[in-house]
């Protein structure tokens, strides 16, 4: 190998063609490692963070630590159950408001939409889809936050200011709505036109060829454009951060206040920085957000490969 | 209910929600508008002033340090996450790889897409712990970096997978070497490349929870590389909680600028990626 490298050094001082197969060479070594970057870096987040937590890990056992609700870094209790059920709530809550919106969404812009119509909503769910997180959580505090606390909230027999669970709940619908939006019409939009054509042509409406041809055949694609949503609600941090109140209880209600995985991290990690034990507690707690988005997302690709194969029209 | 009922039914659905969603976009960018455009017409200059030296308190000065703290952040993390995305996409798109090999990366490439930005945030905070140094612009650029890598490498990627294959063909045809292909395929895939790194941009100077643990949050104005410092996401987020009524205005003003930056951005991708079509084999059809 040295001497290849040598004679090709040799070559490059002469001729043309030995400066550019250098070229060649030295560039391929350099992509070749740009290539492995993605796997690199996944193995080192995972390394680093679980090196990091394992003092915790050592020094209270998993399961006392999942299911305690006592979460006072001070006093050395660690329990994550509220943060849990929190995020729990939120996830659930997010994708039961904004899958269904961004389905209809995303069967308006592909299906029914013409012309310059379509053009101008699908241009401005991009944009939706583009707005910093932060400036959501910010309109929300003055928009949102009052309307549930004055009139949503009492319809419930609720006592609330208007943050909360529901209130972030809601606010991450609107933020992952159009990223799911944007991903489903993509792949309504692939689909070839025969399938249509066909399944109007044996006599169906258009609904029913919605509901029972095109919705199957971009199945896989908006399984995953709902997977990505899920992801992002999931590991949402500064809506959450901004609007639920930050208390670390197990919420009793939809609009009372709490603490989601993210959060926790977000307000103890000021403070508490200088404290080892809760230094490796909340590098837990993105051991635990990076494990379950993962595993979700590896799960994810299984079933996909399974739903392209049953769902395959050509 | 007869199936052309439910037909109609659903129509009236689907159009609803469609009309929801423009709705809240309007009402998001009407409510910044109104409140962030007021405080900046009333002092255009708190975008240029530094901050005072309470300023946190009392909204004495203005937010100069986080303008330039986000330029200073996400300019360099977009270059090299750029360098980084364009070299990936070639060695997985090119002669470089087996198809086998490409399909793996490309897994690993999407589950970090979806990996939410403060698993990066406390990524790199770790690293910070690990090596004993300070929060500093230097790591907010790292953190920034890692995030849009995914981001940018699947843009430059579908770039790259739409460029002509002729180019290809007629390059090794001319006997180019691999790396000479591979110049040629990147200036073909040129306006694809270019919307995705503003598309990173955008992204990366949006972002909030990655820079949030990384830079330090600090309140003057950037001293250097290993200073800390502060960006626009992070400065908003800070001042939307504050009880001072002129502090919280500045975060509306903030939230103004940044919102207009990340539009004027998506703007220009669009309209660089129509520019540049002429110019490339096979673009202006």
């Amino acid at each position: 190998m040295t001497t290849d490298t040598d004679s090709l050094q040799n070559r490059a001082q002469s001729s043309r063609l030995g400066r550019r197969l250098l070229a060649e060479r030295y560039s391929s070594y350099w992509l070749t490692g740009a290539g492995y970057l993605a796997i690199a870096l996944f193995a080192g987040i995972t390394l680093l963070l679980f090196y990091r937590s394992l003092p915790i890990l050592s020094e209270y056992p998993l399961s006392s630590m999942l299911t305690s609700a006592n979460w006072d870094p001070a006093a050395n209790n660690f329990g994550f159950l509220p943060a849990i059920v929190g995020t729990i709530y939120v996830t659930a809550l997010s994708m039961l408001m904004g899958v269904p919106i961004a389905l209809g969404a995303a069967i308006y812009i592909a299906e029914y939409a013409e012309g310059r119509t379509k053009t101008l909503v699908a241009a401005l769910i991009d944009v939706l889809a583009a707005i910093p997180s932060v400036i959501f959580g910010l309109v929300a505090l003055i928009v949102v936050v009052p309307v549930i606390g004055r009139y949503v909230a009492p319809v419930f027999s609720e006592n609330t200011v208007g943050v909360g669970i529901f209130t972030v709940s809601l606010v991450i619908a609107i933020v992952v709505t159009p990223f799911m939006t944007s991903l489903s019409v993509e792949s309504l939009e692939s689909l070839p036109d025969e399938l249509r054509e066909t399944s109007l042509g044996v006599g169906a409406t258009k609904f029913e060829t919605i509901r029972s041809v095109l919705l199957r055949a971009a199945g896989p694609g908006i399984f995953s454009a709902i997977l990505l949503g899920f992801g992002r609600v999931f590991g949402a941090t500064i809506v959450p951060a901004l609007l639920i109140g930050g208390q670390t209880q197990i919420p009793n209600s939809i609009f009372s206040t709490g603490q989601t995985l993210p959060t926790l991290i977000v307000n103890d990690f000021g403070e508490l920085m200088s404290l080892p034990l809760t230094q490796s507690a909340l590098i837990f707690v993105g051991l635990m957000l990076v494990i379950v988005v993962w595993l979700f997302n590896f799960g994810a690709m299984l079933v996909q490969q399974r739903l392209k194969r049953r769902w395959q029209y050509q | 209910m007869n199936r052309y009922m439910t037909q109609r039914l659903f129509g009236i659905a689907v159009r609803a929600a469609a009309l929801l969603v423009v709705g809240v976009l309007l009402l998001v960018i009407g409510v910044t508008v109104a409140r962030g455009g007021g405080v900046l017409l009333a002092d255009p200059s708190i975008v240029f002033t530094p901050p005072g030296s309470r300023y946190m308190l009392e909204g004495t000065g203005g937010f100069l340090h986080a303008v330039l703290g986000s330029l200073f952040i996400v300019g360099p993390a977009t270059v090299v996450s750029m360098v980084a995305a364009v070299s990936t996409a070639v060695y997985l798109q090119s002669d470089y790889s087996s198809r086998r090999f490409s399909d793996g990366v490309n897994m690993f490439l999407n589950v970090l897409w979806g990996t939410p930005p403060i698993v990066y945030g406390v990524f790199v905070l770790t690293i910070i712990i690990a090596t004993g140094a300070q929060t500093s612009l230097f790591f907010g650029i790292i953190a920034i970096a890692i995030f849009q890598y995914p981001i940018m490498t699947r843009y430059t990627d579908e770039a790259l997978r739409a460029a002509p294959e002729t180019v290809r063909e007629s390059t090794y045809g001319l006997g180019a070497t691999r790396f000479e292909s591979m110049r040629m395929t990147v200036r073909a895939a040129a306006p694809g490349v270019i919307a995705g790194l503003v598309m990173g941009f955008a992204r990366g100077i949006g972002d909030a929870a990655t820079v949030l643990f990384t830079t330090g949050r600090s309140t003057r104005m950037p001293g250097g590389l290993f200073e800390a410092a502060t960006t626009l996401p992070v400065l908003i987020f800070d001042q939307a909680m504050s009880f001072n009524a002129e502090v919280r205005s500045h975060a509306y003003a903030a939230a103004f600028v940044l919102t207009s930056v990340v539009l004027g951005l998506i703007l220009l991708s669009k309209l660089l990626a129509g520019r540049y079509a002429r110019y490339t084999p096979g673009g202006n059809r």
